[in-house]
């Protein structure tokens, strides 16, 4: 029949399949896990990179194509170091960074510690608070442009309900001085959940016996809370703060959407002026040569920052 | 019931509760202003002190799903009388409805984009994370920072030789595409996560699995993949919420045919001015799926961050 000659085919194939497959050393399966990732990762991420690199030493333009492109060596370098107004989109980027930082931190460790008390229906409080991160960042902007309106903004009114101010009287994205912190507060509401969710994980792996020891040792809740807890999240909180402090220094979406880095430049962050400079003024090369400055910047911070995270995880 | 010295007292939990649900609603407040905002009409949507209570519209909504023009007599004449409900809202404010909007199509490439690239992602990623957690990888502290580095770049920074690159591969604004570049880009989260999760699994059900004549693939499938599963579900709505929220790659790569919603959503404008109710009722739809996912994996989402029960 030729059915089964077919099946005792697809059987003897399927075998010698499955005996190669088991034939494999752990050595060659590891490759294949990983290989499929390392080469995404080079086409998509390394590629471009190195490009970016090449590109940065010439005067290109994407939107001159024709254009003679020259290689100007470090002149973009020079240009974008000695450049007071880059300076001072550091300055705005590190003080977003600071204050986003501490503040969920904070927030997020201390509703965590709160969670893990286990009161009843924590978990659906959880997932509620879980619940603005969810959303698109782009999209919460902006909404948030529409609460922080004054007059008839919510955040205003809610603002003057409590202060006793005239809801009209300021402009959280319009001031020079409230911007800097709109931008704080919206990414704060949207991104504290974040750091909890890796807190609430890392205090939930803390085992009982070791507090139960502690009650034993006679022990203070709050040498216990600095002794234990604190140590043995930390692991947790450090990883949380790479991943929000990587996120935020790239900040680009939230805050494009509800200021569009004004009023001025009070709140053009590093990707925003970047934005301007590559897809507004199209200088190719010099924004090429911008973006390897920031990509080393965090690139070296976050290496440091990973070392003493290793060392942490260590102890 | 059981008694414990690590067990909070009642108080405790008590104040923990209160405070706990009082962020919440503070929390949940701009969430349910988006959705409230979404069913007013333009002109409560704009009262000064801000409404609660308010006559509930669906104006916003076919704003949204259409595009309109005001209404001419002469257009209304040739028109005729409304014959669908959403035409009567439209013709209420003196606008006709020329044809549907693009909002459908966005959702839908965010649908497709997420889904896709979060699939991917866990696959390439678990594969990974396994490989990373249990063999010797040469290089394996190098290869596992790397992965992160690849985190590092601002978008705006890799944006260009992309756009150059997906040009010459016929990839530019297309959902394979943004795909690939959303699974490049949640990989490391993924790795990093699953690392995690599988490194807590114990070795020895892996090696007792060995032992019993299980092959390294049966082992990885049979044994550490359930294990690992609520850490995958977890990973998988990080990936998700990640790639379905992306703005600054589907802003500058894309423009008609792959076009994601974040990038449209801020774009929409009424007849006169900002439409704010249809923003709303668009940033609502867009928001729903996420959290009613979120919702079914509550479970997994929480017991996969917090997977300390193999530890024991």
């Amino acid at each position: 029949m030729p059915n089964q000659a077919i099946e005792s085919a697809a059987k003897k194939t399927l075998d010698g399949v499955a005996r190669r497959i088991r034939g494999l050393s752990d050595r060659t399966i590891a490759w294949i896990f990983v290989a499929p990732t390392i080469f995404l990762l080079l086409a998509v991420n390394i590629f471009p990179l190195i490009w970016t690199i090449r590109l940065s030493f010439t005067n290109f333009r994407v939107n001159r194509p024709n254009n003679d492109v020259e290689w100007v060596g470090l002149r973009n370098y020079e240009r974008i170091l000695s450049d007071p107004d880059i300076w001072n989109t550091m300055q705005a980027t590190a003080h977003f960074l600071i204050w986003t930082i501490v503040l969920q931190v904070l927030i997020g460790f201390t509703l965590a510690y709160l969670i893990n008390k286990k009161f009843k229906g924590n978990d659906l409080w959880t997932t509620i608070i879980v619940f603005p991160m969810m959303l698109s960042p782009a999209v919460v902007g902006n909404f948030w442009t529409f609460l922080y309106q004054p007059q008839i903004g919510l955040f205003n009114y809610v603002v003057a309900f409590f202060t006793g101010a005239d809801p009209a009287s300021f402009s959280m994205i319009g001031d020079v001085h409230l911007a800097p912190r709109a931008i704080v507060i919206a990414d704060t509401w949207m991104w504290t959940p974040f750091v909890m969710l890796i807190c609430l994980a890392g205090l939930r792996s803390i085992p009982d016996s070791i507090y139960e020891a502690a009650e034993c040792d006679r022990a203070s809740k709050w040498r216990q809370f600095w002794t234990i807890t604190i140590p043995m999240a930390l692991p947790f909180l450090m990883l949380a703060v790479l991943f929000r402090g990587i996120e935020n220094f790239k900040m680009f979406d939230l805050v494009v959407q509800l200021t569009g880095g004004g009023p001025g430049n009070t709140t053009t962050l590093t990707s925003i002026d970047l934005k301007r400079e590559a897809f507004e003024r199209w200088r190719t090369g010099y924004s090429s040569a911008y973006a390897v400055i920031l990509f080393v910047t965090v690139f070296g911070l976050a290496s440091i920052y990973v070392k003493a995270l290793n060392k942490v995880k260590e102890r | 019931m059981s008694f414990s010295v690590t067990e909070p007292s009642v108080r405790t939990k008590w104040i923990a509760g209160l405070l706990v649900v009082g962020y919440a609603i503070v929390t949940l407040i701009p969430l349910l202003w988006i959705i409230a905002t979404g069913f007013k009409s333009p002109a409560d949507s704009i009262a000064y002190p801000p409404v609660v209570v308010f006559e509930p519209t669906l104006e916003g909504y076919v704003n949204l799903f259409t595009d309109r023009t005001r209404a001419t007599e002469g257009m209304l004449e040739e028109a005729g009388p409304p014959t669908t409900w959403y035409e009567e809202i439209a013709r209420e404010r003196g606008t006709v409805i020329t044809g549907p909007s693009r909002y459908g199509e966005r959702f839908l490439n965010s649908v497709i984009i997420g889904f896709g690239s979060t699939a991917l992602c866990m696959l390439l990623g678990t594969m990974a994370a396994y490989a990373f957690s249990r063999f010797k990888v040469p290089l394996k502290d190098d290869l596992l920072f790397f992965i992160l580095s690849t985190r590092m770049m601002p978008p705006i920074a890799v944006a260009i030789p992309i756009f150059l690159m997906f040009r010459n591969l016929g990839l530019n604004d297309t959902h394979l595409g943004m795909i690939l570049l959303y699974t490049a880009v949640n990989l490391s989260l993924s790795v990093w996560l699953l690392k995690g999760f599988i490194d807590e699994i114990p070795i020895e059900y892996e090696e007792a699995a060995l032992i019993d004549g299980y092959t390294r693939f049966q082992a990885f499938y049979k044994v550490v993949l359930p294990q690992a599963a609520t850490g995958i579900a977890s990973t998988a709505i990080f990936c998700l919420i990640f790639a379905w929220n992306e703005y600054a790659f589907a802003v500058l790569l894309t423009s008609g045919n792959a076009q994601t919603a974040p990038p449209f959503i801020p774009t929409i404008i009424g007849v006169a001015g900002k439409d704010w109710p249809a923003v709303a009722a668009g940033a609502t739809i867009f928001l729903v799926p996420v959290m009613v996912f979120t919702i079914l994996l509550r479970k997994h989402l929480l017991r996969g961050i917090t997977f300390g029960a193999v530890r024991k």
